[in-house]
């Protein structure tokens, strides 16, 4: 100890003082934040991995490095998960078709067990969230009314409150949640794919996001009690469907109130 | 004989009849009223799809205050509205979701209620649009003209009050950028916003305060205006389209009775009709997707129904800063500090103010300038008043962009576009937008005036190409029949008044601004045919409009 107390006026002392202090919170936090969604590679054999490698190489090394660590067109996937990989490939986001505002869906390109050994190889390269397990995307025991006030809350900004979509700044958007699956929901909410934010399990916990996915899916198939719903876009559907279709029709009746027979 | 033989009816409806009449006098109305004459034209029926809807608004209203609570009270929602159930909210929005799933046939009347609503309010702007274009607010109709000025902010206060008082998500946040407005009025906003909502907001007196003024004071205001408004019109009688043997002192068309009276009350079941199609078949206001009102959240596509539309999109296309000059002020006080929030407080009531206050005083500001104080019965063709048609379609046009402002998101997702451009281009377009609009209308106007004129000069061509001895070719004219030409070559020709001096020889500098405005307005004019070009044209055609006569000597 006297040693340590000697030092406590050296010139370095309060660097090393800050030091230790940023790597203690740092690493207190990196704890924190990852018992949630860290899980090493489980499930997947060496030669998923390496046909995952492969793929990789021939698919997305282009823009994301080739061992993944990233470039000036495509970001690292160093921890990215499992869950990134199945969601950006399994929605036919990846690989991207042109730099944009936002990767767009497309038909998918890769089928499921290519798209498993992409996921492997990613996963393996660095702890992320991995894939959902079934349990929690068991509709049958969500709670749809609970995710729709989650969804209010955290969603619908972005993605409308009927998750109808909506705009983001300069040409990005939150797209229409309506036929994604379960499990493309979930690992969205998890890796926040394109310019989402990520709900980790500590803001959103598992079974508030399955509740979220009950939500959606119960309003999306119990479709609208009231009729055409027209997008569920809101009062401007509804204004320019009045000031088209309504006034259409009128101006046709007014017309031939007022014809005379010739 | 000063004796007069009293009437006795031979049947039963004759009886009751001259019993009612003997009593009331109602004969004499009904044959002054039903005499009254309607001239014939579908342009001429948007005032009465306004009143129907008007009448379907009561009867759907009437409906719907049977089971709406509009207290906001809170309560744990039972209804059968699966995502909903054991959310809290207001018993208001619950009384709402009631309405839409548990009362027979309530959410087909809510949807009534609404689609006639927006109906309503778009009736009143086409027939507003229809009065201006045709100069049918002139003498003697100007008061009638500031009455349904009148009515269509009246509908504009109704429709808001309805719209915020299901208590959903969507009607909150339309209430939060009202609340917004109301305290970005430097010192007293903050005061009127507390009074309002009696304390912060949202509070909870809003709701009941707002259903009193929507379901009783501002309806009945409405109706007085309706009364008033009908009355005038009685009493100004309808305008008409110029045409042969249609005067400035004559109405030509059908009495009330039998022929209105039908079509009138078959056409308020048309609209009926109409309403109730779209009611049964679309969606109007999904109150359940968007769940109670919390301050919280804000969904993305959040706007106001489309009468409001044009308030938010100024909102939207009001830049916070430009460049470095921010439109928030600070200012300092004895007090401290007041904010003046500029860049809220100038597009909220700026544009609107200007558009109502124009639109009030149009009828004033033209017949200053023209100097015309005679009574105006028949209707001008648009393109016959290039001037008005132009101020009218420059103001369309700056509220049209107001109006798209606030479907900016949408324009994005579904054009594909970013919304940051349709922001930037729409600012473009508020400024440059009207001018453009002026000028190219007053062209195309003026244009469309000289295609007339020279249709009554020179006739139709015939589309019969016809060859000389000499090997010319040339197009045969026919002429018009002399109603169609009646209706082309006959209107009202306005000139530039120069600045008048006055009985002292002094010309005013109000007087010369006059003479200025005159002069913009009337410098490029097209004027009509008069009889003696017609008759010098015609002795130039030779006998060309007849059929089979002789070759065209001049030819064209």
């Amino acid at each position: 100890m006297k040693a340590l107390s000697q030092r406590r006026r050296h010139p370095l002392a309060a660097v090393a003082l800050l030091l230790m202090g940023l790597l203690i919170t740092g690493g207190l936090y990196m704890a924190a934040g990852s018992v949630n969604e860290a899980k090493a590679a489980t499930g997947y054999t060496a030669s998923d991995i390496e046909e995952g490698n492969k793929l990789f190489i021939a698919n997305c090394a282009t823009c994301h490095g080739l061992n993944a660590e990233g470039s000036v067109d495509g970001p690292s996937l160093i921890g990215v998960g499992a869950a990134a990989v199945d969601f950006q490939v399994g929605t036919g986001r990846m690989p991207m078709q042109m730099q944009g505002p936002q990767a767009q869906a497309k038909p998918v390109q890769f089928d499921d067990e290519q798209i498993s050994q992409l996921s492997a190889y990613v996963a393996s390269l660095g702890a992320g969230p991995s894939i959902p397990l079934a349990d929690v995307l068991d509709t049958s025991k969500g709670n749809s009314a609970a995710g729709g006030t989650v969804f209010r809350v955290n969603c619908a900004m972005c993605h409308n409150a009927a998750a109808a979509g909506g705009a983001l700044t300069r040409g990005k958007f939150a797209p229409a949640l309506a036929g994604v699956s379960e499990k493309h929901i979930y690992e969205a909410m998890v890796t926040g794919p394109q310019n989402m934010p990520v709900f980790s399990d500590s803001n959103i916990t598992p079974e508030e996001k399955r509740d979220v996915i009950t939500f959606l899916k119960e309003i999306e198939s119990q479709g609208s009690p009231g009729g055409a719903a027209m997008g569920s876009l809101g009062p401007v559907a509804e204004g320019l469907f009045i000031w088209t279709f309504g006034l259409g029709i009128i101006i046709a009746f007014t017309i031939w109130l007022t014809s005379r027979p010739s | 004989m000063a004796t007069t033989t009293e009437y006795t009816p031979k049947t039963k409806t004759g009886k009751i009849a001259n019993f009612v009449d003997e009593r009331t006098g109602g004969s004499a109305m009904v044959k002054e009223f039903g005499r009254k004459i309607f001239p014939d034209h579908w342009s001429f029926m948007f005032g009465e799809v306004a009143l129907y809807t008007f009448v379907l608004l009561l009867i759907s209203g009437t409906f719907l205050t049977f089971f709406f609570d509009p207290s906001m009270a809170h309560v744990i929602y039972n209804g059968s509205y699966n995502p909903l159930k054991g959310i809290g909210m207001s018993t208001a929005y619950a009384s709402t979701l009631d309405i839409s799933f548990d009362v027979r046939g309530g959410l087909f009347m809510r949807q009534v209620h609404h689609w006639s609503a927006i109906l309503f309010v778009a009736a009143v702007s086409v027939h507003m649009l229809r009065v201006f274009f045709t100069g049918a607010f002139r003498k003697p109709r100007e008061l009638n003209w500031v009455v349904g000025g009148v009515l269509l902010i009246l509908a504009m206060a109704a429709g808001f009050t309805g719209y915020s008082l299901p208590d959903d998500l969507l009607s909150g946040n339309g209430l939060r950028i009202i609340d917004g407005v109301v305290k970005s009025i430097p010192v007293i906003g903050s005061y009127i916003s507390f009074f309002l909502f009696g304390g912060e907001f949202p509070g909870t007196v809003v709701i009941p305060r707002l259903y009193s003024l929507h379901i009783m004071i501002v309806p009945a205001i409405m109706l007085l205006m309706i009364a008033l408004h009908l009355f005038m019109v009685v009493v100004h009688k309808h305008t008409q389209y110029p045409g042969p043997g249609r005067t400035n002192d004559n109405v030509v068309g059908f009495p009330v009775g039998p022929v209105y009276a039908a079509k009138a009350g078959g056409f308020f079941f048309i609209v009926f009709g109409i309403v109730a199609f779209i009611s049964g078949l679309f969606t109007i206001n999904a109150v359940w997707n968007y769940g109670p009102y919390d301050p919280s959240p804000v969904s993305a596509g959040t706007q106001p129904d489309w009468y409001i539309g044009f308030v938010d999109g100024a909102l939207r296309l009001m830049p916070g800063m430009l460049g470095n000059f921010s439109f928030e002020w600070l200012i300092p006080l004895p007090w401290g500090w007041n904010t003046l929030s500029l860049n809220v407080l100038l597009p909220a009531l700026v544009p609107a103010g200007i558009i109502f206050t124009l639109m009030f005083v149009w009828p004033w500001i033209e017949r200053w300038v023209t100097k015309d104080s005679r009574e105006h019965h028949l209707l001008d063709r648009p393109r016959n008043a290039p001037f008005r048609t132009a101020v009218g379609v420059a103001g369309v046009i700056s509220y049209s962009v107001m109006w798209a402002a606030a479907s900016s998101d949408l324009i994005a997702t579904h054009f594909l576009v970013s919304l940051n451009d349709v922001t930037y281009w729409l600012r473009v377009l508020f400024v440059i937008g009207p001018i453009l609009g002026f000028i190219v209308t007053r062209r195309l106007a003026l244009s469309l005036q000289r295609k007339d004129r020279e249709i009554v000069l020179h006739g139709r061509e015939a589309g019969i190409i016809e060859m000389s001895p000499e090997g010319g070719f040339s197009e045969k004219h026919e002429d018009l029949d002399v109603y169609k030409r009646y209706n082309l070559a006959v209107f009202e020709d306005r000139k530039v008044i120069p600045a008048q001096p006055d009985a002292a020889g002094h010309i005013s500098a109000k007087e010369k601004r006059r003479g200025a405005l005159s002069k913009f307005f009337f410098e490029d004019r097209v004027a009509p045919v008069t009889p003696s070009e017609l008759a010098a044209a015609k002795a130039a055609h030779g006998h060309a409009e007849v059929e089979g006569s002789e070759q065209d000597s001049i030819g064209h």
